[in-house]
């Protein structure tokens, strides 16, 4: 029992027989997986086995139909995405979704909305408040801007940036919200090897700086088997199977899923 | 000291404004203003107005409005109904001019937000035909409405002035139905329109230019990542529709004290569509574009006079081409390559 609770404590995330219908199919059932602090863990599975919906259920985009999920111990079923952004959820999407007209800068600014916070009349009147604040968000945002090697386009409109650098800029402006999970969506799609490379840099770097765990959808196997700690791989909507990198990738079953017989 | 892109880009619109307030009072010292266009100056101001409030739903917010007359008529009825009243008992005009226009603005907010709730889930078409549809609905309700006051307080009616059964001695009509309110004090002056252009445009840049305005930009720019991001959707939303209508409310204050007798006529779907014309072709979301658009098209007409019978063919011909060109790729390309040009000079001269 108390080897539970302590290990209850260990884990960011726990997800309990989560699952969600459409009309009949069942897109997600029965997930039940643990992520520990600071753990990189991946979520893998053939085209259309639910991982996006896994996302959506865990930042209150759908609301599960059944089972519950845990951030830090505390239950987050049926939040508002912005409750599940506060209690510390962040996340990118597989078809990047940036203020494109903003500045690159702006969006990591608006990824600090709920750290810096100022009144709507203290911005119009500009008080002391709003300048204070602001220097704040800038450095801050700045910094998060530096980790990813974008700082020098701090000013430069958002949909103009390569595609590379838009993923980049997603995952900074999630972090600005100071997430204890990060769940990132694809993020090496349309990556070529070398910009893949520099991403599995980014990620270790980000988890042991910022101090969170990650929770990542891709599939490109190199990147999951160079970074992932732990796997859990979706068909058809079920866990297939869960576990350390190198055993899952063996398992038969698991190559029977993507390869077929 | 260095100043941020935006601050510097919003003092070029504040010096606009108050060069061009200037050079018309220079000219009008000057005896070189007809007196045609001396009646044209506090139109002008009020269109300004409208149109720098309505790109802020358009423009930052991003959702189609085609009631902005709508929220107008709401400041200007509510504000000549309290200036009606208090026209004895407040003998400064410009004291009762800028109650009216707080009263106009609150009205006006109070009216955004109400319309605002409800058609918080709607998007694009759909908004806009319902702003559309709350103008039309907010006319018609001034149309049909009788508001009388005598000794025993405020009196309504649907029907008619004698079905409010007021005291014959101390009763007087204020709104007289369809012949609306008569007469308006004329309070409004083109000063004070100068101020409150400004002061419009403070609040709408510096909105624009501050937390919450970045949260109104990601609503319009992606829902979704600004909901993941923790951003309010509905407050944001609402925080916008209620100050662009708060302006359009004062707009319609200055109107109604500019021309005492005030009917609903103008506060038509039509007035709402050409305040969008001036927005759209000064482009979605910039302000002193919206200026510049609502001075030239507005004074077009005018100047086109000499034309007589054609003159509305012209103006038409000419908004159409200004809308092309305004969306024509190249065409922009080679404006911003002049005026780069011209800029570039400009700092080598300077050094």
């Amino acid at each position: 029992m108390s080897a539970e609770v302590k290990n209850s404590t260990n884990n960011v995330l726990e997800t309990k027989s989560l699952g969600i219908t459409f009309g009949g199919l069942k897109a997600v059932d029965n997930f039940t997986i643990s992520i520990k602090r600071g753990q990189l863990y991946g979520l893998i599975g053939p085209n259309g086995a639910g991982k996006t919906t896994v996302f959506n259920l865990l930042t209150g985009v759908y609301k599960p139909g059944s089972g519950t999920f845990f951030l830090d111990g505390k239950e987050l079923l049926g939040k508002s995405p912005i409750e599940i952004s506060k209690s510390g959820i962040a996340r990118t999407f597989q078809n990047i979704r940036l203020f494109s007209k903003q500045s690159v800068l702006d969006n990591v600014k608006l990824g600090l909305h709920n750290r810096f916070r100022y009144s709507a009349l203290t911005g119009v009147l500009r008080l002391p408040g709003y300048f204070k604040n602001e220097k704040m968000m800038d450095e801050t945002a700045m910094e998060l801007l530096k980790v990813f090697d974008l700082d020098g386009e701090a000013k430069t409109i958002a949909a103009n940036l390569p595609y590379g650098k838009q993923r980049k800029l997603e995952i900074a402006r999630a972090l600005a919200t100071e997430p204890k999970l990060l769940l990132l969506d694809e993020p090496a799609a349309g990556m070529n090897p070398n910009e893949t490379a520099e991403l599995m840099e980014n990620i270790r770097f980000i988890r042991d700086h910022f101090k969170l765990s990650v929770l990542l959808i891709e599939h490109d196997m190199s990147l999951v088997s160079g970074i992932c700690e732990e796997l859990t791989v979706l068909n058809f909507g079920k866990i297939l199977t869960s576990g350390k990198t190198s055993d899952v990738l063996q398992n038969p079953e698991v190559i029977k899923a993507y390869i077929g017989e | 000291m260095k100043l941020k892109a935006t601050t510097k880009n919003n003092f070029l619109t504040y010096a606009m404004v108050i060069v061009l307030f200037a050079a018309v009072q220079l000219a009008s010292g000057a005896g070189m203003l007809s007196s045609h266009l001396t009646g044209l100056l506090i139109p002008i101001s009020y269109y300004i107005i409208l149109a720098v409030s309505l790109n802020l739903t358009v423009g930052v917010l991003g959702e189609l409005s085609l009631g902005h007359a709508g929220f107008m008529c709401v400041g200007a009825y509510f504000s000549s109904i309290f200036s009606v009243i208090f026209r004895d008992a407040i003998s400064s005009s410009l004291l009762r001019l800028v109650l009216a226009m707080l009263i106009g603005a609150l009205a006006a907010a109070i009216f955004g937000v109400l319309i605002g709730i409800p058609v918080l889930r709607l998007r694009g078409d759909y908004l806009a035909i319902v702003t559309l549809a709350f103008g039309e609905i907010i006319k018609n309700l001034f149309n049909a409405i009788y508001v009388g006051i005598d000794k025993n307080g405020l009196h309504f009616s649907m029907k008619n002035v004698m079905s409010m059964n007021m005291d014959k001695e101390t009763g007087r009509t204020i709104i007289n139905g369809a012949l609306g309110i008569s007469p308006v004090p004329r309070d409004t002056t083109f000063t004070i329109c100068f101020v409150v252009i400004l002061i419009t445009l403070f609040v709408v840049m510096n909105l624009v230019d501050s937390r919450a305005g970045r949260a109104i930009m990601s609503v319009r720019d992606n829902r979704i990542a600004a909901e993941t991001v923790g951003i309010s959707i509905t407050k944001y939303k609402l925080m916008a529709f209620a100050v662009s209508a708060a302006f359009a409310g004062v707009a319609g204050v200055l109107y109604a004290h500019n021309i005492s007798m005030l009917n609903t006529k103008i506060f038509s779907y039509n007035t709402s569509i050409m305040i969008l014309v001036y927005v759209v072709l000064g482009g979605l979301g910039s302000i002193r574009g919206s200026i510049v658009a609502t001075l030239l098209l507005y004074l077009l007409p005018e100047l086109l006079r000499s034309f007589n019978d054609y003159r509305m063919l012209f103006y038409a011909i000419i908004l159409i081409l200004a809308m092309l060109l305004n969306n024509n790729a190249a065409f922009r390309g080679a404006i911003s390559r002049i005026t780069s040009k011209i800029f570039r000079k400009k700092e080598a001269v300077e050094k």
